[in-house]
């Protein structure tokens, strides 16, 4: 079944016209039609049931339930969700039972949403295509021969294939925006520190952020309403906007629009191309001022990201020794070979690669040439955005370069499955909210325009971004 | 022993690096409680602590103030700008593999203390302080073939101090090495409780003949004053020894034996570790507004060698002087620099109430068990007690009496004059009643009496010990030695 709008179904649970129980029973009928798709690792009945039941029980006894009350989601499998298990798509995790919950989940739950499964991913969100999954490869809705974009593939497909109204993903370099794409979805990445990432899987501390995946822009808008906001737990957090971010009400006239030259350069695909350059005539015709804007120091982003990631990742990834928690070899006879072989026998190839390259550097002699230069660059790629955006509203270009690939088509070159990300990544280096929304398809396989606005802007992105939608490009 | 001429070629050179606990009631990095002293293993620890999947860091405030304290009272102020730091390595007691510490921006940079070595002054350097957690505990019991981990002290607030390397004798290691425990603790900065290792020591020891540093040794973790100076006595002979016997000294970390009064070689620091430094992400860097540092800095008490210098103007000596210097941190509650703080303009009162506490007061509390001292109003008593000796009515003897009963009352008597009198301390100090029992004593002994008018003056104190006899001790010394003259003709 297709979903109502997330307020929608909220509205008629509250008013007693359809009950908690019955979405998340629908949810998990679909989630076992689509299985076929291997977009979720696990399925959460007895908590959503229970919790779909104390939600019906107290809209009987005419008590306040949320403004998502009834309302399913699936979170990506780094989310920890109490007393579910979380594996981040890792053997390394396998059997590990979350003994605390995400700030994004508990926020969500306390406004009625219930949580139903939690999706796959590249492991350790480590991935473009989450065919990195220690577990199982999500396949495209659109194309089960094709990849669904990573690292937020599996919650981009569930949406997309209808077993709930949202998921949720996370974006590190694109992990949320690209599966958007691929999958025809609207992907949203908020401002850096908008939602906590309090109980979420590291992998770039400096990058991480939480958003949604959902059909539409209003309902993306309406779980970052609920999702952010300062929290205790998390230091790098920042107050919502005070409009907060529902009752979107923008307005396309006048908008400076500024399409990144570099962003539309060789390399995008003939289809995207087109469809792109379609949306700005739309854009153009509907009012806004578009002009070209260039942001130079933008190819050097994914070089800038490939090295800051993975130094982040081997210091994130340290935790997980077989210690206390999660895979831990058996036989080891001291615990130097406990740590080598947990690690070496838990990780997949993607993490090792990530540890080697972040543990390189980041070594004495050698970081000053590549830590901290890229760090350097990666403040010129902050002063450059600035620049851009003190003089147009928002940045547009496409999402990704080309549409969904096929499965295996990468996993054996990896530089070429890093450049899948060069379009994202920037965004998670600058700190700026980004957007992808879908504008139509090439031979039936989704393409997303990508805007990006100003830090702490989602307000206004948002607003645009539903204007954009209601062209139907 | 080595051969004192031997000594004398050599110039040895101290480092120290000090690692204080803050006084938080929570960790650095998380809300659970901070007190691991009496708690069973693996009960005060969090998500965060147990470095779960997710657990976030996110710095206390409170740790962040004592640090701001601890650097006005190393002679500093904060650093504007600070930033936190992960240092990575692979060990049980370290959830994270990474302690989180300030690697080169520091919360405290340049900054200097005073030190006293037999009466000389000597100003030891501070290079920097920083703020870090500390890890877990490990133990191996012998014999088995597991270890234990204990995650009660990850995550403790630490701030790690380091000197200069200023240094050259033992005495001035330990000075230094006390001058920082005054110091945190007259900041309130740590408990410094060095028995619980809230306060321990690193100690760096090199010799050299010429200009150039010698290779040095860093013996860890030490826990006492004297074990300060007793391993750098320790090490720097035997580097000397080595050196004389044509070896070379191995840069390496050592241990204390204070059973055996030696350091021991505990590992090799040939290959330097790396600790792959990287800015924590996780962790905003710590930007101090002026008025937040301007606050703390109003607020700071005097430390040890400002009040060594006002108690040495009351004309206390260094005993004296370093009597209340540590009275104040051995019992803090007392007050003691508190109450000279308020009476400091009246320079005859403040010297004679600093005379009671060194005398009086310090004495009797330190031989009272810590649970039976009790805390009363120092400041009315001794106000009290100064204006009934300024008006001649308490002796000497009297009012230290007098003093240690009432510093041992369950509480201080309403009215001081009324309670002496009570109990038989004033002194009469009326001429004409003290008069009377002066004739009646001379008509007594008319021996002395004679004595005393051929002028044998000794045996004016054997008259005034009889008026005192006869007054039952009531009478004012210095008055009846007055009249006894004055009768006498004299």
């Amino acid at each position: 079944m297709a979903w109502d709008s997330i307020a929608t179904i909220a509205r008629k649970v509250q008013a007693g016209e359809i009950t908690a129980l019955d979405q998340v029973t629908a949810a998990f009928k679909t989630i076992e039609d689509k299985q076929e798709f291997s977009a979720i690792i696990a399925t959460l009945e007895d908590r959503a049931l229970e919790r779909a039941k104390i939600i019906d029980d107290r809209i009987a006894k005419g008590e306040a339930v949320g403004r998502l009350a009834g309302v399913p989601f699936i979170a990506k499998d780094n989310f920890l969700v109490f007393g579910a298990e979380t594996t981040a798509a890792s053997n390394i995790l396998r059997g590990f039972t979350a003994p605390y919950q995400a700030t994004a989940i508990e926020r969500l739950e306390a406004e009625g949403a219930i949580c139903v499964a939690k999706a796959n991913l590249d492991a350790f969100a480590h991935g473009s295509s989450t065919e990195n999954s220690d577990f199982m490869v999500t396949k495209n809705p659109h194309d089960v021969t094709r990849v669904p974009g990573g690292s937020s593939g599996g919650s981009a497909a569930a949406v997309m294939l209808d077993m709930a109204p949202f998921a949720l993903g996370t974006d590190t370099g694109g992990s949320i925006r690209l599966p958007a794409s691929y999958c025809g979805a609207v992907g949203y990445k908020p401002t850096y520190g908008l939602v906590s990432r309090s109980g979420v899987v590291a992998m770039a501390s400096s990058t991480d952020v939480i958003g949604p995946i959902t059909k539409t822009v209003d309902d993306s808008a309406l779980v970052l309403d609920v999702m952010s906001g300062l929290d205790d737990m998390d230091g790098t957090t920042i107050p919502a906007e005070a409009a907060g971010y529902i009752d979107l009400n923008g307005d396309l006239v006048g908008k400076k629009i500024g399409v990144v030259k570099e962003y539309m350069a060789e390399g995008i695909a003939p289809g995207v191309r087109e469809r792109i350059e379609a949306a700005i005539e739309q854009l153009k015709a509907a009012g806004a001022v578009v002009s070209e804007v260039s942001l130079p120091s933008l190819p050097t982003a994914l070089a800038v990201y490939y090295i800051l990631c993975p130094a982040e990742v081997s210091s994130n990834l340290s935790r997980y020794d077989g210690q206390r928690y999660g895979h831990s070899y058996k036989d080891a006879k001291d615990l130097t070979e406990s740590y080598k072989k947990s690690r070496s026998t838990g990780f997949g190839k993607e993490a090792k690669r990530r540890i080697m390259i972040g543990t390189y550097v980041l070594s004495s002699g050698y970081y000053d040439a590549y830590y901290k230069k890229a760090q350097t660059v990666r403040t010129k790629l902050i002063n450059e955005f600035n620049d851009a955006l003190s003089q147009v509203d928002f940045l547009l270009g496409p999402t990704a370069a080309d549409v969904a690939f096929k499965i295996g088509e990468n996993t054996d070159d990896p530089l070429k499955m890093y450049l899948t990300d060069i379009l994202t990544v920037a965004a998670n280096l600058v700190g700026v909210p980004s957007i992808n929304i879908p504008v139509g398809s090439v031979d039936g396989l989704p393409v997303g325009l990508q805007l990006m606005a100003a830090q702490r802007q989602d307000r206004a992105l948002l607003s645009i971004a539903k204007k954009v939608e209601e062209l139907q490009i | 022993m080595i051969d004192p001429k031997v000594l004398a070629d050599y110039t040895a050179t101290i480092g120290i690096e000090c690692h204080v606990q803050l006084k938080t009631a929570t960790k650095l990095f998380s809300a659970v409680g901070n007190d691991a002293r009496e708690a069973p293993a693996n009960t005060l620890v969090s998500h965060i602590d147990f470095g779960m999947p997710g657990a976030l860091p996110v710095l206390n405030k409170q740790a962040l103030y004592l640090a701001v304290k601890a650097a006005f009272a190393l002679g500093t102020e904060p650093e504007r700008f600070s930033k936190f730091d992960r240092k990575h390595y692979f060990y049980p007691d370290l959830p994270k593999g990474y302690q989180i510490s300030q690697f080169d921006e520091p919360i405290i940079g340049k900054g200097a203390i005073d030190i006293n070595v037999d009466g000389q002054i000597r100003t030891i350097g501070i290079t920097r302080a920083h703020m870090e957690e500390d890890a877990g505990k490990s133990t191996h019991p012998a014999g088995k073939d597991y270890s234990l981990v204990d995650l009660n002290r990850a995550g403790t607030p630490l701030l790690e101090i380091v000197s200069e390397p200023d240094m050259h004798t033992s005495a001035e290691a330990k000075a230094y090495a006390r001058e920082l425990y005054l110091r945190m603790r007259y900041a309130d900065v740590s408990d410094a409780n060095l028995y619980y290792g809230n306060m321990r020591f690193d100690v760096n020891v090199s010799v050299s003949k010429t200009d150039a540093l010698g290779t040095r040794t860093e013996t860890k973790n030490i826990n006492s004053f004297r074990a300060v100076e007793k391993s750098v006595d320790y090490e720097i002979a035997r580097q000397i020894e080595q050196l004389e016997a044509g070896e070379i000294i191995v840069q390496e970390t050592r241990g204390w034996d204070d059973t055996k009064q030696s350091t021991f070689s505990q590992r090799s620091k040939e290959n330097a570790d790396d600790y792959r430094y990287m800015p924590d992400p996780d962790i905003p860097p710590v930007v101090l507004a002026e008025d937040y540092i301007a606050a703390i800095k109003a607020e700071m008490p005097d430390m040890p060698n400002v009040w060594r210098k006002r108690l040495s103007n009351l004309g206390l000596d260094t005993a004296q002087t370093e009597t209340l210097i540590d009275a104040q941190v051995d019992f803090l509650q007392e007050n003691y620099l508190q109450l000279l703080e308020k009476v400091i303009n009246d320079n005859a009162l403040a010297k004679q109430i600093a005379n009671w506490l060194v005398n009086v007061d310090v004495p009797y509390v330190r031989e009272q068990p810590a649970e039976s001292v009790r805390t009363i109003d120092r400041e009315r008593l001794y106000r009290t007690t100064a204006v009934l000796v300024a008006d001649g009515k308490l002796s000497s003897t009297n009012t230290k009496a007098m003093l240690v009963e009432l510093l041992a009352a369950p509480s201080l008597p309403d009215d001081i004059a009324a309670y002496a009198s009570d109990k038989g301390y004033i002194q009469e100090s009326d001429e004409g009643a003290i008069a009377a029992i002066v004739a009646q004593v001379i008509t007594d002994n008319p021996k002395a009496a004679e004595d005393v008018r051929n002028g044998e003056m000794k045996a004016i104190g054997f008259l005034t010990g009889q008026v005192m006899k006869l007054s039952q001790g009531k009478a004012n010394p210095a008055l009846a030695g007055q009249l006894i003259k004055k009768h006498l003709g004299l």
